[in-house]
């Protein structure tokens, strides 16, 4: 068994009287895959944005790595970092996002090196030909001089996880990768997410892609309702799982025809 | 009560015949075609052209001798006010970019300080007609009557703020209290899911504004920006109030002793016109350059 690399300690989460995570407890290890299901609204994204801090906990905390993301603890009191040692710590956790969020006024080659070049310092050249390797690796080198305007939907995510792994993270977050896609794309982007955990990648991807959690998954937790109902190997929970409620949900995702087998 | 029409028109209803054509009479593919006339735009140039007519001959025949434009179209006094009067556009126009970024980024600043002062700027500049805050400039003196600042300058406020340097503060001053409301809204367009990419690669706040917001909010504010050039232009005329002599007050110099007043007025006009057309190519040229990823969600 390898060690965790990610631990979320009873992370809470409200929106205005709206409590969206009620306590969440998980523990991810080096080179796991583990895949987040449930239903809309059961706040998958808003515990993938915690982990990062792109939204900040009302209670609880994160950790990765050695280090409690956004605080310092000094003497059982956290102490809330800079903004520059939080962003140091958010460029750790590489973040793909359902609508892409690739940088409009910049090539494909541009938003790959934007990364590298401004927060690790790096210079364009050593930049750009780390960056055509990763483009390599997503299978878009040719485009890299393309807009992101010219894209495919699926180009356009494999080119946002090239951005990400750019930063060389310790862990990948996806939320809903393929979501936003028309299905023939689908399979591309899950075919490079496929490679990536192959090659031994911390991934942590919240999708409604019930094979690839199946196949690729080392694990699925199922959150209903701000908390995590479920939790196991795949198999074990999406062939039986003790939840009933979890049971009612994974009955309507898996009585829909697959859509990816890709 | 009446009923409500049938939300279908009905077949063959008036003006709205359909040609049926049976299979079975389709004609061959090398057909030629008629396009559909625009009798509405014929009519609209015999109308402009009339008109063109009508001012031509008022023109003509008015009481302007146009061998006085002529000859007054490349004096030097006006070439040299016309100078002045570019030269107090770009200076407000660059003064007015700055200040329009600067504080539309203070109004959106974390810092609630820094936000107060942005809104009580664009408050009072925005306010206030510009031609006033020329003159209040133009008179500064009468309230600071050296301008001291300890170690680094101190002279005469009347020895600094020469008519030029009056109108530049004036129009740019104004000109940054409406460009910082524009830069907020630009910046506000900007997608939310831009600069949380931006984040979560790492970059600083300031990294974000610099190389992802402000990039993109440019595209956004250059029709603006062009707008604002071409204004400026215009109300740079206004710094012939406080004695500049840019090209509309060495017109009216000139006219007050030969008393060709339409004539010098024309001469302006002319410049002007041939000054926001350079502007506007300028403009086109910018946008295309800041348009060339052609936007969009990424
Ligand atoms: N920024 C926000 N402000 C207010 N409420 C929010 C915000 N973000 C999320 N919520 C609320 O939190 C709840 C959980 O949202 P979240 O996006 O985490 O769900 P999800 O599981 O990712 O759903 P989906 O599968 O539809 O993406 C929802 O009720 C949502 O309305
Ligand atoms: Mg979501």
């Amino acid at each position: 068994m390898s060690a965790p690399i990610v631990k979320t300690v009873g992370l809470r989460k409200s929106f205005g009287p709206n409590e969206v995570l009620k306590g969440i407890d998980l523990e991810v290890t080096q080179g796991e895959v583990l895949c987040i299901l449930g239903p809309s609204g059961s706040g998958k994204s808003t515990l993938l944005r915690c982990i990062n801090h792109l939204e900040v906990p009302n209670g609880g905390y994160v950790w990765v790595d050695g280090q409690i993301i956004g605080y310092e603890l000094r003497k059982d009191v956290l102490h809330e970092l800079t903004v520059k040692r939080l962003r140091a710590q958010q460029s750790q956790l590489g973040m793909v996002f359902q609508h892409f969020n690739l940088f409009a006024h910049r090539s494909v080659l541009g938003n790959v090196i934007e990364g590298p070049m401004v927060v690790r310092g790096l210079s364009r050249a050593e930049a750009t030909e780390r960056a055509m390797a990763l483009l390599d690796l997503v299978g878009l080198a040719e485009k890299a001089e393309a807009w992101p305007a010219e894209l495919s939907g699926g180009q356009k995510q494999r080119v946002a996880i090239a951005r990400a792994l750019a930063m060389e993270p310790r862990v990948m977050l996806f939320d809903e990768p393929t979501s936003a896609l028309d299905p023939e794309l689908v399979g591309e982007v899950l075919e490079v997410m496929r490679r990536l955990a192959a090659s031994g990648t911390t991934m942590i991807v919240v999708t409604h892609e019930i094979g690839f959690a199946r196949e690729v998954a080392d694990r699925v937790v199922v959150m209903i309702d701000g908390e995590i109902r479920e939790t196991g190997p795949a198999e074990a929970v999406l062939a039986d799982p003790k939840d009933p409620r979890v049971r009612s949900f994974l009955g309507r995702v898996l009585a829909r025809p697959a859509e990816c087998d890709a | 009560m009446t009923k409500p029409a049938p939300l279908r028109p009905k077949p063959d209803g008036a003006g709205s015949s359909v040609q049926l054509l049976p299979l079975s009479e389709l004609p061959g593919p090398n057909l030629a075609m008629r396009k559909l006339p625009h009798p509405g735009r014929w009519l609209a140039a015999a109308v402009v052209v009339l008109l063109l007519a009508v001012l031509v001959r008022a023109f003509a025949l008015g009481n302007i001798r146009w061998e006085i434009v002529g000859e007054f179209l490349t004096a030097p006094v006006i070439i040299k006010g016309f100078g002045w009067t570019m030269l107090i556009t770009i200076a407000a126009l660059a003064l007015g970019v700055v200040l329009g970024f600067g504080f539309g980024m203070m109004r959106l600043s974390a810092n609630p300080v820094l936000r107060y002062v942005a809104w009580f700027y664009v408050w009072v500049f925005r306010g206030t007609p510009v031609l006033l805050q020329l003159l209040i400039w133009f008179n500064i003196a009468l309230i600071f009557p050296n301008l001291y600042i300890p170690g680094v300058v101190d002279v005469k406020m009347v020895v600094v703020m020469t008519p030029f340097v009056a109108a530049v503060l004036g129009l740019g001053v104004n000109e940054g209290s409406y460009l910082t409301e524009v830069v907020r809204g630009g910046i506000l367009s900007v997608d939310k899911g831009q600069v949380e990419a931006a984040h979560t690669l790492g970059m600083t706040p300031g990294q974000t504004m610099r190389r992802i917001i402000l990039p993109q909010t440019m595209r956004l504010i250059l029709p603006v920006l062009g707008n604002s050039a071409v204004g400026m232009l215009k109300f740079s005329s206004l710094a012939a109030t406080i004695a500049m002599t840019e090209m509309l007050n060495a017109a009216q110099r000139i006219y007050f002793i030969n008393g060709a007043v339409i004539e010098m007025l024309f001469v302006c006009a002319l410049w002007y016109l041939m000054g926001t057309s350079v502007l506007s190519v300028g403009q086109f040229y910018l946008e295309r350059h800041f348009g060339r990823s052609q936007g969009g969600r990424a």
